[in-house]
């Protein structure tokens, strides 16, 4: 579509969803900065201790449980990414170039999770783990101490398995039109196969596979349904912690959060901009 | 063996889906199986699951009980229905002047215009419902604003009394899944030829029927992306309505989640989830055969 004259309507129409779309942002920014505990009414600037106005940042500092749940948050999404990133990318190329039995049920089966709302997976696997560790822990009569339990592995397991269909799905979108000549010249010129994928294909597949596992890092930082049936003790994320808060007081140290979590991210982002820029 | 992996194109692809394939049985095709299994069984005192064959949890759902005829649950599911159709209906009609807007712009303009409508997908899912509740309580932000405005114009006001309730709600639904329909919407409408325009105007056709006849119907894969991205977890979720509905509005999801860990009644909630997975698929399904798009709803 080419650049024409706006309609002005259509310029104060979109400047308003952009109002509704960054309004709740700003309050939250804002009322990061709150004298007031409780936080309903801005009752001033927060003027308190060494940090000052940035006090409810330094106690989120201090607090033990919002730091171990940004370290699960952390742990869970980064080793979710990695495995779904590998075994997605291995069923996009196997989707896109290759012809195998079973591969129009495989192709179903993959993209299932996409329609299938959150909490239908979530419960699934509840069940699913409750039934399987419910039968191990009588099987081999294990002590309270040794059962098996809900916790980071489970969460871990089930953030690998809602990501591997985003992957998949983005890394084909790159495989499109992939020219299978380039591989072939490369076999004809003396490389093995595992030469071949290094020098030829992830060089030419690597942008989709990136922008799969960004995909993947992203879904898992910001997921909360999934999360929470398949979590148990000592593996809350920082979704759930903050939902949890949600149902007691909420103090600023939650803006103060919210507020860094939005500037580490639009680094992130920047960082990884400038990174395709390069390139 | 390794000899026959090399020349044997089949085996190759087959190697390369076999982890997917393990981890979708594992985790997708074996919990809804028993979730299903499930939904058939019945629950003893200590809320652990029996499994028997029966209907018993289904018919409950749909209204027909031991002492008769209640449509409670049978409300809630198509409140879920409901709310998921107002949802996406009011998400389309603000996504698409936005993206339109967004087409339309200088190019060069277009990707910061894009990057803006993203930045608040980036906090999180949890803390953007937190800020509407900031906003729409009855000391807020939205009441102090208004309050302030009444005040200055001499005019008596009101406080609004949003929050917790239905509307609270569904501003919650539009706002968390908005950058869902202008991303999608604005890919199809950046692909349209300009000459498409110049021949309808070349046609006589003026502005409103160009855009009825031309613009709307090339950018219907967008808007039915967009609408299932919205649709399906709008219909599942129980957040939202937690934290903004209070106790005033129960969904599928809030119906699921609760039998699964307050009421300890899993066959009857595995029944739900089943009924909720049932009714997201014969919209896609009908959904899609409808606009005939299933290829574009593949590709994202």
């Amino acid at each position: 579509m080419s650049a024409k004259k706006q309609s002005p309507w259509l310029a104060l129409i979109s400047i308003l969803v952009y109002f509704f779309l960054y309004a709740p942002i700003i309050v939250l920014i804002i009322f990061s900065f709150n004298a007031s505990r409780t936080n309903v009414v801005f009752e001033g600037v927060v003027n308190q201790g060494p940090c000052g106005p940035f006090y409810w940042y330094c106690e989120l500092f201090r607090n033990r449980s919002v730091m171990d749940a940004t370290r699960n948050t952390l742990i869970i999404a980064f080793t979710s990414t990695v495995v779904s990133t590998i075994i997605g990318t291995m069923a996009a190329l196997a989707l896109q170039r290759y012809d195998f039995f079973g591969k129009k049920v495989s192709e179903t089966t993959l993209y299932f999770p996409i329609v299938t709302p959150e909490i239908v997976m979530g419960i699934g696997i509840l069940v699913f783990f409750s039934a399987v560790f419910g039968w191990i822990n009588t099987a081999l009569a294990l002590a309270p101490s040794q059962r098996l339990t809900m916790g980071l592995g489970t969460v871990i397991v089930s953030h690998i398995a809602f990501s591997i269909p985003f992957v998949t799905l983005v890394v084909r979108a790159r495989l499109h039109g992939f020219d299978d000549r380039l591989e072939e010249a490369a076999m004809d010129l003396g490389a093995d196969e595992f030469t071949t994928f290094r020098k030829i294909t992830l060089p030419l597949i690597a942008p989709g596979v990136l922008a799969g596992a960004m995909l993947a890092f992203t879904l898992s930082l910001d997921d909360f349904i999934i999360t929470f049936f398949t979590t148990g003790p000592g593996a809350t994320t920082l979704p759930i912690y903050v939902y949890g808060l949600l149902r007691r007081i909420v103090t600023p140290e939650l803006n103060a959060l919210s507020t860094i979590w939005v500037f580490v991210v639009l680094i992130v982002v920047a960082i990884s901009q400038w990174f395709q820029r390069r390139e | 063996m390794i000899q026959q992996i090399r020349e044997n194109r089949r085996l190759q692809g087959l190697l390369l889906i076999l982890p997917a394939m393990f981890v979708m049985v594992m985790l997708l095709v074996i919990p809804l199986t028993l979730t299903v299994i499930t939904s058939f069984g019945q629950r003893d005192a200590d809320g652990n699951v029996i499994y028997t064959f029966t209907l018993e949890n289904y018919w409950r759902l749909l209204g027909f009980t031991e002492q008769g005829w209640d449509d409670l649950y049978l409300r809630i599911l198509l409140r879920s229905l409901w709310l998921a159709v107002q949802t996406t209906v009011i998400v389309i009609l603000m996504a698409y002047p936005l993206a339109y807007f967004i087409a339309r712009s200088p190019e060069k303009r277009r990707n910061f215009l894009l990057f803006l409508v993203l930045v608040p997908l980036w906090t999180n899912f949890v803390i953007r419902i937190y800020a509407w509740v900031m906003i729409l309580r009855s000391q807020g932000v939205l009441n102090s604003t208004l309050g302030a405005i009444a005040g200055l114009l001499n005019v008596p006001f009101q406080p609004l009394d949003l929050y917790p309730s239905q509307t609270a709600v569904l501003i919650g639904m539009v706002y968390e899944f908005l950058p869902f329909m202008i991303l999608p919407i604005y890919t199809s409408l950046e692909k349209i030829e300009p000459s498409l325009y110049e021949a309808a105007a070349d046609l006589y056709a003026n502005a409103f029927r160009t855009f009825w006849r031309v613009t709307v119907p090339l950018s219907m894969p967008g808007i039915v992306a967009g609408t299932i991205l919205t649709f399906i977890p709008v219909i599942g979720t129980f957040v939202v309505s937690d934290i903004l509905g209070g106790r005033q509005v129960i969904l599928v999801g809030n119906l699921v989640q609760r039998q699964f860990l307050d009421a300890r009644n899993p066959p009857f909630g595995a029944a739900a989830s089943i009924i909720l997975l049932v009714m997201t698929l014969v919209f896609t399904l009908y959904y899609t055969r409808r606009f005939g798009l299933r290829e574009e709803i593949a590709a994202g």
